[in-house]
């Protein structure tokens, strides 16, 4: 596919972006600054990347809980991130939700969620919305072939082919649900061939090949901006880390880890496309480089931000009805 | 005013709120149908993409409201039977509910989610349940549960407009009462948090919801015959709740007695029952008594659904203990 070499090169920073958060965010956790779940997803960066860079502002994104990547390439702020993760009060949800509930709806993100499957319902919500508007925005529904199994995402891929609404599925196939393969968790791997069963066309793609990921996403949305209809794209890829940050990873065979990672690696493998196309190797480390201290600068200033007022604790539930506080 | 009874009421006022802003459409299963008749016939008026009818996806149908929700619009969904509830508790409990706390508060959802509960026609266990229970113990809904038809069609306006998620929980034996309500395009909304007094009285307060504040309104009109002055209240909203109400007419009458179709086991009449004696002992002249269903599943069989419910005679007990 043709693709001029500004946009080559800045989808090669954001997917470094998306790694340099991820390593640093994991880092930090088991330095003990942050806490709760982490649940990063270094190595998955092709198909986040090839996706969730052709939206557009006004387009709409759900994420899992594995969904840090998505939320920052749709355009949160990292720094407002980091705070997120940190529990501060200047986090992207004011410290309430953490990594598993990070939104920011003026840019189009519905949330990570820690619910697995759950993220699919709304999108599809979001997606009728659209339609009932009349605009020709999309949604981005991610999941995971973890989540695959779950029946929220079967009722939305259902629903969603029955009213043509503008959603694109995206299944990460990483090929665990935790610990468990997905060899055991279902009879039929290829979970692409579920398309069919709702009608939508269903693509398998390399989802550590960026540009092949950009290519089928690509297709996807233009097809849902005509209103033709939703998709489901299977990109196939692999995490490094265990399920959360810090959990035991005994199910995974260390060689099929470390050959995922030496030989398959989604950033490696765009590099050296790039350089076979005369980018030089001191501008591919230039921009690692300057991922790196980005997200460093942005972790920084989430430290220094303060926690929230216990106040915080019970502002929100409703929108016109007070709750109490404790009284002493 | 126009004389109506329940279904049409509702109808109406869906009608009403739908003409008057075109962001509010109901979402749910065989609604151009309409199982109990409320929806019937609304796409022919607003069209199929206000009316839609969805698959059997309960998540779905929910999904379908948080994500419209999420960009602008009002949606009305309907559960068909409040039992079903279960097949999208994830959506209603964890996503809708705390979306707006969760988010810091950068959201907020107008979401009416209707459904049908209570015994009706042998519907047997798993389309008869009262489940304000479950939905009164989460924070970020508010739940509304009118027994008294006056104000029931005023509510679902006020649902409809609030800017928060409001479970609106339909008796099913209420569809046949009648009202006056407003006239067409001028029912007004009814406040939340302010409860009916259906009966003043002076010796007992009788706490009831749904299809029991009727019934409770008879048997305390019959009682006043042999000198018990009974006061009936129906709260309308359970949360928000109108304590000031309930709290006067205890320091009145030093006596509680409150009457639901849930079984006893975990109630919302536990709730009640427990906030009064937290904040209102000293008002109290004898130990609250809650009536309700049996704690079993609703039977199929006629004479067993009928025991397993609270009778008139198991009400008149209540009263008479606390005379």
């Amino acid at each position: 596919m043709e693709m001029n070499k500004d946009t080559m090169l800045d989808l090669y920073r954001q997917m470094w972006r998306m790694r340099s958060f991820e390593e640093l965010a994991a880092t930090e956790f088991k330095a003990g600054k942050l806490q709760g779940f982490v649940h990063v997803g270094v190595g998955e960066e092709a198909s986040t990347v090839g996706v969730i860079c052709q939206a557009r502002l006004t387009d709409y994104t759900t994420a899992t809980h594995r969904g840090h990547g998505v939320v920052l390439l749709k355009g949160a702020e990292a720094k407002l991130m980091y705070a997120e993760l940190g529990g501060r009060a200047t986090g992207l949800c004011k410290g309430r939700g953490g990594s598993m509930h990070m939104a920011d709806l003026e840019k189009g993100i519905l949330g990570t969620n820690g619910i697995l499957g759950a993220g699919a319902p709304i999108a599809m919500g979001v997606a009728l919305g659209i339609k009932y508007k009349k605009l020709d925005d999309v949604v981005f529904c991610y999941f995971g072939d973890g989540q695959s199994n779950e029946g929220g995402i079967h009722e939305a891929m259902n629903m969603a082919g029955a009213l043509k609404l503008p959603i694109i599925f995206v299944c990460t196939n990483n090929q665990y649900g935790m610990w468990t393969p997905l060899t055991k968790a279902s009879a039929n791997v290829d979970l692409a061939k579920r398309a069919e069963g709702y009608g939508i066309p269903g693509a398998a793609v390399d989802g550590n090949d960026v540009l092949a990921v950009w290519e089928s996403a690509g297709v996807a949305i233009d097809r849902a901006r005509k209103g033709e209809g939703p998709s489901f794209l299977e990109l196939k890829t692999y995490r490094y880390y265990p399920h959360s940050v810090g959990l035991p990873d005994p199910w995974r065979p260390k060689e099929e880890i470390e050959e995922w990672r030496t030989t398959r690696d989604p950033i490696d493998r765009f590099g050296k496309v790039l350089m076979a196309q005369d980018v030089k190797q001191e501008t591919l480390e230039a921009i690692e480089k300057e991922t790196v201290d980005e997200m460093q600068e942005a972790f920084n200033w989430a430290m220094q931000q303060p926690f929230p007022d216990v106040t915080q604790a019970y502002q929100d539930v409703y929108t016109n009805l007070a709750v109490e506080g404790r009284t002493v | 005013m126009r004389n109506m009874n329940m279904t049409f009421a509702l109808r109406d006022t869906l009608r009403q709120e739908m003409k008057r802003d075109e962001r509010v459409f109901l979402v749910g299963e065989d609604l151009r149908q309409g199982t109990f008749r409320v929806t019937v016939d609304l796409h022919k008026e607003f069209g199929e993409e206000r009316v839609i009818d969805t698959p059997i996806s309960e998540k779905a149908v929910m999904g379908a409201a948080i994500g419209a929700a999420t960009v602008g619009l009002i949606p009305v969904p309907e559960i068909m039977f409040a039992d079903f509830f279960t097949c999208c508790f994830d959506e209603i409990m964890n996503q809708m509910a705390k979306m707006r706390y969760m988010f810091g508060g950068q959201c907020s959802l107008p979401i009416t989610l209707r459904m049908p509960c209570g015994i009706s026609r042998q519907a047997a266990a798993q389309h008869s349940q009262s489940i304000e229970a479950f939905l009164t113990h989460i924070p970020g809904l508010k739940v509304v549960y009118s027994g008294t038809a006056k104000y029931t069609p005023g509510l679902l306006v006020s649902a409809i407009r609030d800017p928060d998620p409001v479970i609106f929980l339909e008796h099913k034996k209420l569809y046949r009462d009648s009202a006056d309500i407003g006239d067409e395009d001028q029912i007004e909304p009814v406040p939340f948090g302010k409860a009916c007094v259906r009966r003043e009285g002076k010796d007992i307060t009788l706490v009831a919801t749904g299809a029991y504040v009727n019934d409770c309104v008879k048997i305390a009109d019959a009682m006043a015959e042999q000198g018990l002055d009974i006061e009936v209240i129906d709260p309308l909203t359970l949360f928000p709740l109108d304590t000031d109400t309930i709290y006067k007419s205890v320091e009145k009458t030093g006596k509680l007695l409150v009457v639901t179709e849930e079984n006893l086991r975990g109630a919302w009449s536990g709730e009640l029952v427990s906030i009064v004696a937290q904040d209102r002992f000293s008002a109290l002249k004898k130990a609250p008594i809650r009536v309700g269903a049996l704690d079993t599943p609703i039977a199929f069989s006629p004479p067993l659904e009928e025991y397993i419910v609270p009778r008139e005679k198991d009400i008149v007990q209540a009263i008479m203990a606390l005379k």
